[in-house]
């Protein structure tokens, strides 16, 4: 046709700028660097989001993961067509759909997001051959960590860090936090045209969850409506709230604080609806308004600096949310136990708190960091004994904020198999719950069928009379399953088996048990095995041919089959030499 | 390094000693040097030397073998008959450890059937250290009884029964595991450390246990063995006089047991670990008499007594009346501020103490009675707990720097009008003379 013709033989000089921005993450058009750097001198831009149709009916993905992700384009596609543009959502694969594209639209630009997480980097890697084999521009920028994360990792001599102070440490040291892009504006629009054709609704549209494949009768309104928009209203309400309560630190947990809030933002910050360095600012501001021009301390940001840790941990480990191969995972023989794991997934665990907690996790897809707590140890390290990898899968397709990389990073946390946690600190399915909810409202509210349980059993309400259950009209074992585990038998087990894979971890043989973990570098960084009372106990180990510690020179089989903490001497940005202790996986 | 022909033949001679092979080595190493950037040239060169890595001597072939795991030792014994001879030498097959799993409920891999079965037909009377560590499955916990049965021809001189998931000994017929068992018992006649924690091992076994290995038994570890009874443990300690290590269940603990360990024929005993451990909620627990713990410390001073308690909090009244001699002291599950009042009035020798769990009553006077009595405390944990940051404080500079462990989390400690929790960790790392934080938890 004419219009290839032109394309094809425009001269150079006068060429077109055509751009397209590719919506990944960040579904916002606040604080979108790459984008804003494409539109400039660009003649076209197309937005586009790609979505594959296959994905949303196999993944592991749930429905209200899918609904706030819709949500998000609708409001993104409403943003832009205040600017005369529109979202263009494109059904296919990445690599399939962007050689058309570019051919299609004479594309001479492309934007995006930066993406750390090690799949995104193949994914994009792969993008950027095609798109320089077909002679498109790229612009990436980073906007969804508050830094680049390479810097931190190289300012930490090429590692990532394996501890959070650690990793304070560093970010002390790194530059300011750049300051959010200004906003899309119409103004900033205003040489750049999106080319709409008349049927773009039926080519371009956002999808419907029945499109996709989802079943939505019955479906109840979301808790967490997703969306840029959404997002900017709660950053509001969420500082309005802070600067109220003029109180900077961690907020004591409550009853009420395991409730959805609708100041709440992390699923926003998970898509991008939300841009963390606006957050971060905001969040600057207010504490130096209120506090008179004090300089805000570390713990003011401390969601954003989490995220941003796992973050960093996790961009060079494709095996980041794996146990096997992965070498910040220390090697622990989880059960497997695929009925156990449904009886936790679906709430039917026989702990009230527990199973409170999963069922407002399937119903709303959000629930307090202190929930996510108690139903990880419970699954793992806790009670039975279960790997970390099935709950973060669960997580995976339930939890709106489950990032790849804070959600396996906080799975190993709370299973105590990385980052150097002591174990011994169990959360107890009845004891936790009960001191956070005394009255049992939560649970009421989640598990209707213990309403009438008073305030005294709800939480093992197996230990309440029957009289009390027959009152209750609910019958342990009958209305509402018996406990699936014996908690304290269970936490007996698992302390000694924690005990035993550090032991051997750390070659440590004393009787301590806050001493089998390896020392944290910045925690005392004391080391291991090194007080005189531990070489003692090494020494009677030793002569008593503890089968636990075979001899050392005899090939030990413990060496050779799971990791090692080898301890590397790094220089420490405070200018003291810390010993680090490094996992490798040997075999 | 490639292969050479003929190199089998070499190394099966043995007349060529290891003064031959050092020869040659150091014959290499100039032409090393020389062709340090061509490195095909040097393996030919090596070649025509006629090095042959097959004639290293045994004792320094076995240095390196300790050095590598299995897998890798496998590898080399393809190499060439002296390599294979070396892969069999006794001193490498002393301590082993039978990994025993099923793909339907562990995530781990097990040693290979082929393996076992080497291994008991070639290298059985060479174990000396040996473990089984079973997952949750009862196949395994039968595969290692089956081992365990076939060790007739060897003496062991440690035994570990792990259950690595789930107390899966426990589930097997109890005649099975215990005919597998006194197997080992009665054939290795010099067994020195044994493990079977959660396994049902009864009263007759251990009887045979002691008939056969008194003289040598130094450690016995049998947390939560429900068949045992505190006569069969009694007869442990009357019969064994060098046992110098154990761990046991509440129940089985005795005044005469203590007596036992106290007595004159008897070493002095170095560790002793009892897990308290409630069945049912409302438990009652019997006492062990003051004397009977001051006759175990006057013979044996310097012991360690390790308690772990997993109680419910109305279960304590018998514990912590009187003096105890415990050293490394846990409560497992949430404990009241009654309690640990009463352990710093009567745990003058504690080293370690870790409270998971206790109300929401700040813990102060109590953290400042242990700071206070308790003189050699050096580590201390404190999960679900509360203590207001100016008591915190004051606990850590009484105990200053012999604190070595200090692991509380974040949430424990309570801003006051004295310090906020970005004061505390400064506070805090001037009396310990080094940099602490408290333990954190994601904000996620």
């Amino acid at each position: 046709s004419d219009q290839n013709f032109l394309a094809r033989y425009w001269p150079a000089s006068e060429m077109v700028g055509n751009t397209i921005h590719w919506f990944r993450k960040g579904l916002r058009l606040h604080d979108n660097p790459s984008l804003k750097e494409s539109i400039r001198g660009a003649d076209t831009l197309r937005c586009v989001y790609i979505l594959d149709p296959w994905f949303a009916g196999s993944s592991n993905v749930g429905i209200s993961r899918w609904r706030f992700l819709l949500q998000c384009l609708e409001d993104l596609d409403t943003s832009l067509r205040k600017l005369n543009s529109r979202l263009f959502v494109i059904r296919g694969q990445p690599t399939d759909v962007f050689p058309r594209l570019f051919q299609e639209w004479q594309t001479s630009q492309l934007s995006y997001e930066y993406d750390s997480e090690p799949f995104g980097k193949e994914r994009d890697a792969a993008i950027q051959k095609l798109a320089s084999e077909a002679g498109v521009e790229v612009t990436v920028k980073v906007s969804h960590t508050l830094y680049d994360l390479d810097k931190i990792i190289e300012l930490n001599g090429g590692q990532s860090p394996l501890t959070y102070k650690r990793f304070q440490a560093l970010i002390s040291h790194m530059d300011a936090v750049e300051s959010p892009a200004e906003i899309i504006t119409a103004e900033v629009m205003r040489k750049c045209a999106t080319p709409i054709s008349d049927d773009h609704d039926d080519k371009f549209a956002v999808p419907s969850l029945e499109e996709l494949g989802f079943e939505t009768e019955g479906l109840a309104t979301a808790v967490w409506p997703g969306g840029e928009t959404e997002a900017l209203t709660r950053l509001e309400r969420h500082l309005e709230r802070k600067a109220w309560v003029a109180n900077f630190e961690r907020p004591r947990m409550n009853a009420n604080s395991l409730l959805a809030s609708p100041t709440g933002l992390s699923p926003y910050l998970r898509f991008g609806c939300l841009s963390c360095r606006l957050f971060y600012f905001k969040l600057t501001d207010l504490y130096r308004k209120v506090k008179k021009n004090s300089s805000p301390p570390l713990s003011l940001y401390g969601q954003l600096l989490w995220r941003e840790f796992f973050y960093t941990t996790a961009t060079n480990n494709p095996r980041f949310d794996k146990m096997e191969g992965n070498p910040v995972c220390v090697q622990i023989p989880w059960d497997r136990n695929p009925e156990a794991l449904a009886k936790w997934a679906e709430g039917r665990t026989g702990f009230p708190w527990i199973d409170a907690i999963m069922t407002q996790l399937r119903q709303e897809g959000w629930i307090h960091h202190l929930a996510r707590h108690a139903v990880a140890c419970f699954l793992t390290r806790g009670d039975l004994w279960i790997s970390w990898e099935e709950g973060m899968k669960v997580f995976e397709e339930l939890l709106l904020d489950a990032d790849w990389s804070v959600n396996a990073g906080s799975w190993m946390w709370l299973s105590c198999s990385s980052f150097f946690q002591q174990f011994f600190h169990c959360y107890c399915p009845v004891g936790f719950g009960r001191r956070t909810d005394p009255n049992g409202d939560y649970i009421r509210r989640y598990l209707p069928i213990l309403k009438a349980f008073p305030a005294k059993y709800i939480f093992d309400p197996w230990n309440a009379p029957e009289s009390v259950q027959k009152a209750a009209k609910c019958v342990i074992g009958m209305h509402y399953p018996k406990p699936m585990v014996h908690h304290t038998e269970a936490s007996r087990l698992n302390i000694q088996r924690m005990t035993q894979i550090y032991q051997q971890l750390s070659c440590y043989r004393g009787l301590g048990l806050l001493a089998t973990v390896p020392a944290n570098p910045n925690n005392g960084g004391n080391g291991v095995g090194t007080s005189p009372e531990e070489i003692q106990h090494e020494a009677v180990a030793q002569a008593g041919k503890d089968p636990l510690h075979p001899p050392r020179f005899l090939g030990c089989p413990y060496h050779s089959k799971t990791c090692i903490f080898q301890r590397v001497g790094l220089k420490d940005m405070l200018g003291h030499v810390f010993f680090f202790n490094q996992i490798e996986l040997v075999l | 390094m490639k292969r050479v022909k003929g190199d089998e033949d070499a190394c099966s001679s043995s007349s060529e000693g290891p003064t031959e092979s050092c020869k040659k080595v150091r014959k290499l190493q100039p032409s090393k040097e020389k062709h340090q950037e061509e490195e095909e040239e040097t393996d030919v060169d090596l070649c025509e030397f006629g090095f042959d890595w097959a004639l290293l001597p045994q004792e320094i072939l076995l240095n390196i073998f300790q050095f590598l795991p299995l897998l890798d030792r496998a590898y080399a014994s393809q190499v060439c008959r002296g390599w294979n001879q070396a892969f069999h030498m006794p001193e490498l097959w002393r301590c082993f450890e039978f990994e025993l799993n099923q793909p339907a409920s562990s995530y781990l891999k097990a040693t290979h059937p082929e393996l076992i079965k080497q291994i008991i037909k070639r290298h059985s009377n060479h174990l000396q250290y040996v473990s089984f560590k079973v997952d949750s499955s009862t196949e395994s916990a039968e595969a290692a009884c089956d081992i365990l049965s076939q060790l007739v021809n060897c003496s062991l001189k440690t035994l570990g029964l792990i259950s690595t998931a789930r107390p899966s000994f426990m589930e097997l017929p109890k005649s099975h595991f215990i005919s597998a068992l006194t197997v080992v018992f009665v054939n290795s006649k010099s067994l020195s450390s044994l493990k079977i924690d959660d396994t049902p091992v009864d009263d007759p076994s251990l009887k045979v246990l002691v008939a056969n290995n008194s003289d040598t038994l130094r450690m016995l570890k049998m947390s939560s063995c429900p068949h045992v009874s505190p006569a069969g443990i009694l007869c442990v300690a009357d019969q064994c006089h060098g046992l110098r290590e154990l761990a046991l269940n509440y129940h089985l603990l005795s005044d005469e047991l203590l007596l036992a360990l106290s007595s004159e024929k008897h070493v002095h005993l170095e560790h002793l670990r009892i897990d308290v451990v409630s069945e049912n909620p409302g438990q009652h627990f019997h006492t062990i008499r003051k004397s009977s713990w001051d006759a175990m410390l006057r013979h044996s001073p310097k012991f360690n007594l390790v308690m772990y308690f997993f109680l419910y909090e109305d279960e304590f009244g018998p514990f912590f009346r009187e003096e105890v001699p415990i050293t490394h002291l846990y409560f497992g599950r949430s404990v009241s501020k009654d309690v640990l009042g009463r352990v710093g009035v009567h745990c003058p020798r504690l080293v370690e103490l870790v409270v998971c769990a206790n109300g929401l009553r700040p813990l102060d006077e109590e953290l400042i009675r242990i700071a206070k009595r308790c003189t050699q405390l050096s580590a201390i944990g404190l999960g679900e707990c509360e203590v207001s940051c100016s008591a915190f404080v004051e606990f850590v500079k009484m105990c200053g720097r012999r604190l070595s462990q200090l692991s509380i989390m974040e949430e424990v400690l309570i801003p006051d009008h004295k310090y906020n929790l970005d004061e505390i960790h400064w506070e805090v790392s001037k009396h310990l003379g080094r940099v602490w934080f408290p333990d954190m938890m994601p904000t996620w």
